[in-house]
């Protein structure tokens, strides 16, 4: 059985890895300073949906994400690990939104591709950690959700069974398709790049990129169809214009502060054998340890 | 039935209210108390009865209650639906819930179909005014919805103005968990589980589980050993355990230290784990990303060991012992045992 597989990514800031060159002078953060990577657990969800299209030869996969025009890099990155093609939500009335208005206009898009048997999704995004948007995904397109899932075990007769890793535990449910399925990092690691997947789709490019480019390259994208990645815009989705972007989010940043610890004395020790003793008898004798 | 009051929603395993649910209860009290209004819980489930004795000596007024075989254990669509239909009814103007497996599956579910707002891992919750920065249209008494953001590098204030509930989720451990009245008696109301969920919503079948209550306790021990990247290895986090073992700790990780495997994920503290308050924390090869800090911070004696004398972690340490922790680790052992009894 061959099945429409539509993954949901997000072209994400590094927060992990946040520097000293990334925070400014005055505390604010030094955006720029952090690369945009693919989320890390879409990544997790995308070898899912991989999984499943080995195992059901003429199965399609299609990237959809929201951002920047400059989102079109991970839905390369994407192809290049055996996606099929991609879609980039981008609009001005778009930006601002909060996780329901991002749901929203997803969930917009999804309808807009229409045919669809499974969506795959990351548990969550490095840069909010919320893990709402899948959830909201499935409620606006009124399916049902299987959140934390570590592998994709089954899918036949239009049911998944999922291995969800749960705090305490795992648990193995069936669900019904179509069905949202969020991917946590435990899950298996995505496989790397094949090499003429890179060679083939490497000039592959969105409107917005094609814009920038040189008459030669973009000779090439008329000439080769399978090059061209596609662009969608709020009006195009039909997306209502009071539900979507700043206007449409319920939630609002009241004010944002940067993260001061209070600095406290403290005693520095060396590494010698009197220091340390001396410490230990200290938090024995006030009842700390012991 | 009065509205517009504030509601925790219960998360229940085996008949028993999770610790979490207790926190929130002791937050939404506080909270109810500055706005006035009465302090609900919902419990869904099976197996309930004990459930009025267990929370209310947090202070709950008013209990609800949907009993029904069929759900217990948690999925989605029906925990979702009791919650829509009956908030539809009872119009509460904030619903806490656990930033849980559960409270994070069902939070933005239940969000989504009321177009109400929801904030994930609140790290505080207070009551404050908020005037519309471009129609300076002015909100008494919102729900401030404090969290990190960006990986922890600020902090964000997030209201909902004008949608209802107010809807925020809390981690495990964040907030305090204290009795109010070990008298206090509320009312129960048992809803017919018929009105609030169909069959059509038990789509998704459980085929299996396992749940263990987990062995790993480091939010109430008073004592945590803690490893960051620096401690290089799976191998060297067992002399972590030596020494938690000796001073009778336990050992807890930062979200570098298991990210790279070096141990499970139920010991990682800040953020994105659990937030803690020992009276001692030794900090082993942690260098101090503001996540980690902010789940450890209230700790009462910290301790850092760093090689790096300039790691961020020191600026907040009691105890700075620079070296390597392959070293110092042993020593400490060495002494303890040589010093105790």
């Amino acid at each position: 059985m061959s099945l429409n597989i539509i993954v949901l990514a997000k072209q994400v800031p590094d927060t992990r890895n946040v520097g000293k060159d990334a925070m400014k002078e005055d505390g604010t953060i030094n955006r720029a300073a952090l690369p945009a990577i693919f989320n890390p657990e879409d990544l997790n969800a995308l070898e899912q949906a991989l999984r499943l299209k080995d195992a059901n030869p003429g199965s399609t996969i299609t990237l959809l994400t929201m951002g920047l025009p400059r989102a079109a890099e991970i839905i390369r990155e994407a192809i290049y690990r055996g996606a099929d093609t991609g879609i980039v939500l981008t609009d001005r009335a778009l930006g601002g939104a909060d996780t329901l208005a991002t749901s929203y206009s997803l969930a917009q898009a999804v309808k807009k591709i229409g045919n669809y048997d499974i969506i795959l999704g990351g548990r969550q995004a490095i840069d909010g950690d919320t893990a709402q948007v899948g959830p909201q995904i499935a409620e606006k397109l009124g399916i049902p959700q299987v959140t934390y899932a570590e592998e994709i075990l089954d899918l036949k007769d239009g049911h998944v069974t999922v291995k969800r890793r749960l705090e305490n535990g795992v648990e193995t449910v069936k669900a019904p398709l179509p069905c949202v399925v969020t991917v946590n990092g435990t899950a298996a690691d995505c496989r790397p790049r094949n090499a003429m997947r890179v060679q083939k789709y490497k000039y592959a490019a969105s409107p917005s990129e094609a814009a920038a480019l040189n008459d030669e390259r973009k000779a090439l994208l008329e000439k080769r169809p399978y090059l061209n990645l596609q662009e969608w815009s709020a009006a195009y989705v039909d997306a209502d214009p009071a539900q979507i972007g700043l206007p449409g989010s319920p939630t609002k940043v009241k004010n944002v502060e940067n993260v001061v610890f209070t600095t406290k004395e403290c005693l520095v020790l060396d590494n010698n054998d009197a220091a340390i003793e001396n410490l230990v008898i200290e938090l024995i004798n006030n009842h700390t340890i012991g | 039935m009065d509205q517009n009051n504030l509601i925790v929603y219960l998360e229940i395993e085996d008949g028993h209210v999770a610790d979490v649910s207790l926190e929130l209860l002791t937050k939404g009290r506080v909270l109810a108390k500055r706005l006035g209004v009465k302090l609900e819980a919902i419990a869904v489930g099976d197996n309930l009865d004990t459930v009025p004795e267990q929370v209310f000596p947090y202070g709950v007024d008013r209990l609800y209650r949907v009993s029904d075989k069929r759900l217990s254990p948690y999925t989605s669509n029906p925990h979702s639906a009791v919650l829509i239909n009956l908030f539809r009814e009872i119009k509460p103007q904030i619903c806490l819930m656990g930033a849980t497996c559960v409270g994070r599956d069902l939070g933005p579910r239940v969000s989504s179909c009321l177009h109400s707002g929801l904030t994930a891992d609140c790290t505080a919750l207070e009551i404050g005014d908020h005037t519309d920065p471009r129609t300076k249209q002015e909100y008494k008494d919102l729900l401030l919805q404090i969290r990190p953001a960006f990986g922890g590098n600020i902090v964000a204030t997030i209201v909902n103005p004008e949608c209802r509930p107010q809807m925020a989720t809390v981690r495990e451990g964040v907030m305090k968990k204290e009795i109010a009245d070990p008298a206090h008696q509320g009312e129960v109301i048992d809803l017919d589980p018929a009105k609030y969920v169909s069959d059509a919503d038990f789509v998704v079948e459980i085929i299996d589980r396992h749940i263990e209550k987990s062995k790993i306790n480091i939010k109430n021990s008073p004592i945590i050993v803690a490893g960051g990247y620096g401690v290089g290895s799976k191998e060297n986090f067992k002399l972590l355990h030596d020494l938690a073992d000796t001073l009778g700790a336990e050992v807890g990780a930062s979200r570098a230290a298991v990210d790279a495997g070096f141990t499970e994920h139920a010991r990682q503290i800040g953020q994105t784990g659990v937030t803690v308050r020992p009276k001692l924390y030794i900090a082993c090869g942690i260098s101090g990303q503001i996540q980690h800090i902010a789940g450890m911070q209230e700790s009462s004696i910290i301790i850092s060991i760093n090689n790096d004398p300039n790691a961020p972690i020191n600026t907040i340490a009691d105890y700075v012992i620079t070296g390597n922790l392959e070293e110092v680790v042993p020593k400490l052992i060495k002494y303890y045992k040589k010093n105790s009894k």
